[in-house]
């Protein structure tokens, strides 16, 4: 591991601000991650800067009815926070659908959406990767990439890459349309979800649209009002990522489908929002017929790799039976 | 890179001076010789080094000590501190272990598993995420458990091990 210099900040500004003027620095968090990738030697920062119990980690109530999640809520806890269990129930279930019991008590929420892919070339400095070493070629392509995916890859160039996103907690954030609140040495913005993770496209290197030294201090979920659940298809019952999963919500009125949101994880390089299916959905009989053409629809756009096509099906079948749970009694 | 930091371990402060890039597990087996925490894949994957931090059951291989200097780590020997706990007795009454590597990280991970359903925690297996109690039937102790692998296969005694605990605590119907 490379050496690095560990410091502590009195707030978020000061935190900002150390870290900006570190150009191979990071923010340290709950380190399940960050930690594992600089042993691996995956990540080499020459500062850490611990962000851990610097920002709210507390969920508290919004004026519209919403939730601000403080980024530095543990998983667990946002897992067991009886107004999230009621309330959003996908995220709570996408949370323990997620890593073990112990990971979760130390990761953080800020950490959760910025972890890295765990795509076995990404994670073994032996191996070509052009997300850890841009130029170097993409071993998954014709290699191991059983999980990897099947939507929004880049396919070729200096920037191939087929990995996915590891977190269920970020797919459920996606579909409930989550806001995060970011400071950077330029003061606050918001990022919406759909903003925050990007494909590969040209550069591989970068997961997120945040700019060296932004802080996540919070993510805010406005209001549901809908039935919602996640759902996980792993290799084995518990401490696996996903092949494939979903999170939904879906609102049936009269028969029709009112109001939905799907977002998929495991098939893409981020949550991957499934506008597509979703358009195809609203004003449409909430039938078993027009939720699988919906996810036919979306899947469309799929480019599955040699071994790991299966995902196309699996994803909509997924769709299928978890609408059909989600609208039982509605339709 | 040099740190001075005082961890608190099973009840007793211990200052040292360690390398930034130390880990808690390394802290505490190579710096304190305390070694009931085992290391197994020193990734977060096995559960091995599985300690409370604050109450709460962690990765000791994830945590790095100076993150750490105000924390009171327990580890598996800490909770027998007071006498026998309950979890090592079962653990022996219901043969949960062979070659009892991973024990230390198991009974840590276990007295975690307890707190968090004596606080109401649903798991990924819980059907009514509402419920205000928890049940920890078999299926619960086995996802909430999968975070500590054993190479020896002991998971049918261990799941009675716990289960044994759980209903005496009345976490288990």
């Amino acid at each position: 591991m490379r050496e690095f210099r560990y410091e502590r900040a009195a707030d978020p500004a000061s935190a900002v601000a150390l870290l900006a003027a570190e150009p191979e620095g990071a923010f340290l968090g709950g380190g399940t991650n960050l930690v594992d990738l600089m042993k691996l030697g995956v990540a080499t920062p020459d500062v850490l800067v611990d962000v851990r119990r610097l920002t709210s980690a507390e969920v508290a109530e919004l004026p519209d009815g919403g939730l601000r999640i403080g980024a530095a809520v543990p998983n667990a806890d946002l897992a067991a926070d009886r107004r999230v269990r009621e309330r959003f129930p996908v995220l709570s279930q996408a949370l323990l659908a997620g890593a073990s019991g112990q990971l979760r008590n130390r990761a953080t929420t800020g950490g959760n959406l910025l972890q890295r892919t765990r795509c076995s070339y990404f994670t073994d400095v032996t191996r070509p990767c052009n997300k850890r070493s841009p130029g170097s070629g993409c071993g998954a392509l014709q290699g191991v990439h059983r999980n990897h995916a099947v939507l929004g890859q880049t396919l070729e160039g200096p920037a191939t890459c087929v990995a996915t996103h590891p977190s269920d907690m970020a797919v459920a954030l996606a579909a409930l349309d989550a806001v995060i609140r970011v400071l950077g040495p330029d003061g606050e913005r918001e990022v919406p979800m759909a903003e925050l993770h990007r494909l590969p496209g040209d550069d591989a290197t970068r997961d997120t649209t945040l700019r060296h030294g932004e802080l996540v201090t919070a993510i805010d979920l406005p209001p549901l009002g809908m039935p919602s659940r996640y759902r996980k298809v792993r290799d084995r019952a518990s401490f696996a990522f996903a092949l494939v999963s979903i999170a939904a919500a879906v609102r049936v009125a009269d028969g029709v489908v009112d109001d939905v949101r799907l977002a998929f994880g495991g098939v893409a390089h981020k949550p991957w929002r499934a506008t597509t299916a979703e358009d195809a959905l609203r004003g449409r009989p909430a039938t078993e017929e027009s939720f699988a053409a919906a996810a036919d629809a979306e899947l469309a756009a799929a480019t599955p790799l040699r071994d790991n096509a299966f995902k196309v099906p699996l994803a909509r079948n997924l769709v299928v039976r978890t609408l059909l749970q989600l609208t039982e009694g509605a339709r | 890179m040099d740190t001075q930091i005082t961890l608190r371990v099973d009840g007793a402060d211990h200052p040292l001076t360690v390398d930034t890039r130390t880990t808690l597990l390394d802290a505490l087996r190579e710096r304190l010789r305390i070694t009931s925490p085992k290391k197994g894949c020193d990734h977060g994957q096995c559960g091995a080094c599985t300690v409370l931090l604050d109450g709460r059951r962690v990765n000791s291989c994830l945590v790095l000590a100076v993150t750490v200097d105000d924390a009171e780590v327990i580890t598996s020997d800490g909770l027998a501190a007071g006498g026998e706990h309950p979890l090592h007795r079962a653990f022996l009454d219901n043969d949960a272990f062979q070659c009892g590597y991973c024990t230390p990280g198991q009974v840590c991970s276990a007295a975690g598993v307890l707190a968090e359903a004596r606080a109401g925690w649903p798991s990924t297996v819980t059907d009514d995420l509402t419920a205000d109690e928890v049940d920890l039937t078999d299926d619960e102790i086995r996802d909430r458990m999968s975070g500590n692998l054993c190479r020896c296969a002991a998971y049918a005694h261990i799941v009675l091990a716990v289960a044994a605990v759980a209903e005496a605590e009345g976490v288990r119907r």
